[in-house]
């Protein structure tokens, strides 16, 4: 009948034996934000780089130092420093196991001496695959004793942020490595020392409100996030939807929290131009 | 009973029956002083024995009670000749931070504190004491004064943090807080701080690099507010008394590590039961601090409070058999 053509024809879905094969684990990546799928191999060249919209995957602490540092050599600090349970916080011992299991690292932040296109440096790195990133007593200790190395070996400093914010568990004690570390930048910088903080994806509560936002320098990652308070906790409180690009490291240039906005690829040229600056040669002032 | 929180309930209730008995005595002609004075006594063993041992989740009841002394409420009793002074200089005017100069005992100070609100209006017109940026700069504007003109500065902490808000973040409330810290380390003039109430995370420290930091015996100083703690861990904001107790946010846990130098202890029930009585106890602990510190030069001053936070932290280094060469010995610093 006519009526029939106006009539949808179901179909039973039956899955593609094609479309469930299996992608080994690691071998390929998936982009979050524009889905396009590739080689982990070929994303890693791409120095974890979405090649077709740019989005900057996270880098843990030591793929980080590889990307910056010259050769990747670091001297590093404070190696074995581990986070002991002063409040023997319900669960917190044994979250911390599972995290150094999962990351390979023994707390949140690497920290030590190494060179920048030839300038040395002291840098402290964190790293996000470690419990969020977040600060406890170790973080802050390893943060204010690069600080204070800094100053005694008159070196620049380089802190690369991401972090979920202070460390809860430990909780009045993460709470004073804010004011620790923060004290520290103040001797530092106001005894000449340069610091040039990177703020990469994401940076926010306890560690953007210390020494993340007090950089002579502050630059950011394309689209990291940087901010205080959470989106999600925002929203509940204004009962408003914020903009996609809320608390983007474009909308915090744009509203001049940030100085700027640099791509991976360019981040470590960035730098090397940046100590130059700081840099003045013998030749330089006498040289004809 | 007007602000009556749930775990004085027995109390409160005990004490209407004391009340009624007295009526109906005295309406009747009947004598009850016997019955009266027995249960005077137990109304009296009830109350030491639920205010001596609060439990941390009741302390935070007390320490959010609406009838607690603000810090104006506190500033008016403690000081003489305040002048209120307004505006960072940038933005704004934000009342939940109110400051300026005072007396105490006849010298001239700077005085900071966070502002709850009164009333609903008030509240809103505060922020129920939750600053923006131009909050935390308005402090640090008052504060830099402070320390041009040699003035020693107190501040007052009562907040449950620094407001989560869209403006807040576009003006810069990460930076606003860590200049704070980070200016703060480096005054040369005595720093007294006093958490008066709920002191709540980087909001609350934006006010709090002192090299004194006291607590009113009820009051509480914690990395997230209670509520917020167990919505993270536990997904349910309505258990944040098991989050209260696991914090350790209390002034007695606070002592222990190190993280303040005094309590100054409350009237029974909490300083909203005798305001005048609390000004006095905290203006005596306040001076003797600030008489301490006089004496102490510029360059004292700032390492003394340097070194007060440098302090802070428990952590320990692992030993590691394969390098014995540059091995450390386990180390605990607990500051």
């Amino acid at each position: 009948m006519f009526k029939d053509l106006f009539h949808k024809k179901k179909y039973a879905t039956i899955p593609s034996k094609n479309t469930k094969r299996d992608i080994p684990e690691g071998l390929m990546n998936k982009c979050p934000k524009c889905g396009t799928i590739q080689f982990s191999k070929e994303l890693e060249k791409n120095l974890k780089v979405c090649p077709s919209c740019g989005h900057h995957f996270r880098m843990s602490a030591w793929e980080r130092i590889q990307l910056i540092v010259d050769d990747g050599q670091l001297e590093e600090f404070d190696a074995r420093m581990v986070s002991e349970d002063p409040l023997e916080f319900p669960g917190y011992a044994a979250k911390l196991e599972q995290q150094k299991k999962n990351s390979g690292l023994l707390d949140g932040v690497i920290t030590g001496q190494g060179a920048i296109g030839g300038f040395p440096v002291i840098l402290a790195v964190m790293s996000f695959d470690f419990f969020s990133g977040s600060m406890g007593s170790v973080v802050g200790e390893k943060i204010t004793r690069a600080i204070e190395t800094a100053m005694d070996r008159d070196l620049p400093l380089l802190i690369f942020s991401t972090s979920g914010g202070a460390r809860m568990q430990e909780s009045i004690l993460s709470l004073m490595q804010m004011a620790k570390t923060s004290a520290a930048l103040a001797k530092f910088q106001s005894a000449g020392g340069l610091y040039i903080s990177v703020l990469t994806d994401p940076t926010m509560g306890g560690v953007s409100a210390s020494f993340a936002m007090l950089g002579d320098y502050n630059l950011a990652e394309p689209a990291a996030l940087v901010g205080f308070a959470g989106r999600i906790v925002i929203e509940q409180t204004i009962r408003q939807k914020l903009p996609d690009n809320f608390q983007t490291a474009e909308f915090n240039m744009q509203h001049g929290q940030i100085d700027k906005v640099v791509h991976r690829k360019e981040l470590k040229q960035m730098l090397t131009k940046l100590l130059d600056m700081h840099t003045v040669r013998e030749d330089a002032v006498h040289g004809g | 009973m007007a602000g009556e929180l749930q775990f004085e309930k027995p109390l409160n209730e005990l004490r209407q029956k004391i009340d009624e008995l007295k009526r109906f005595g005295q309406e009747r002609g009947i004598d009850f002083a016997d019955e009266i004075a027995r249960l005077e006594l137990r109304y009296k063993s009830m109350e030491d024995e639920l205010y001596d041992e609060l439990s941390p989740a009741q302390k935070m009841h007390l320490a959010r009670h609406q009838q607690r002394p603000t810090s104006l409420d506190l500033i008016q009793h403690i000081f003489t000749d305040f002048i209120e002074l307004h505006g960072d200089r940038l933005f704004a005017d934000d009342l939940a931070i109110v400051g300026g100069l005072a007396k105490l005992n006849g010298v001239p100070v700077t005085v900071i504190g966070h502002q709850r609100g009164k009333d609903t209006k008030d509240n809103i017109a505060r922020f129920f004491g939750s600053p923006h940026p131009e909050g935390f700069r308005k402090a640090l504007r008052l504060m830099q004064q402070a320390n041009k003109f040699n003035r020693p500065i107190i501040t007052l902490i009562d907040t449950k943090g620094a407001y989560p808000g869209n403006t807040a973040e576009e003006r810069g409330q990460s930076e606003a807080i860590a200049r704070n810290l980070r200016e703060m380390a480096i005054f040369g003039v005595p720093i007294v701080c006093v958490v008066i109430g709920e002191g709540g995370s980087g909001g609350a420290l934006a006010l709090g690099v002192g090299n004194r930091v006291l607590m009113l015996e009820n009051a509480i100083y914690s990395v997230i507010s209670p509520n917020g703690a167990a919505s993270i861990l536990w997904k349910d904001a309505s258990k944040a008394d098991q989050a209260a107790e696991a914090m350790k946010i209390t002034a007695k846990d606070l002592l222990e590590f190190g993280i303040i130098e005094e309590i100054v202890p409350e009237p029974q029930g909490g300083a909203h039961r005798d305001v005048v009585a609390q000004a006095e106890s905290l203006k005596d602990a306040i001076w003797r601090h600030i008489q301490e510190l006089t004496v102490m030069t510029p360059e004292q001053l700032t390492l003394d409070r340097y070194e007060k936070f440098r302090k802070i932290g428990t952590f320990s280094t692992l030993e590691d058999p394969a390098e014995t060469a540059d091995l450390q010995a386990p180390q605990s610093v607990n500051g």
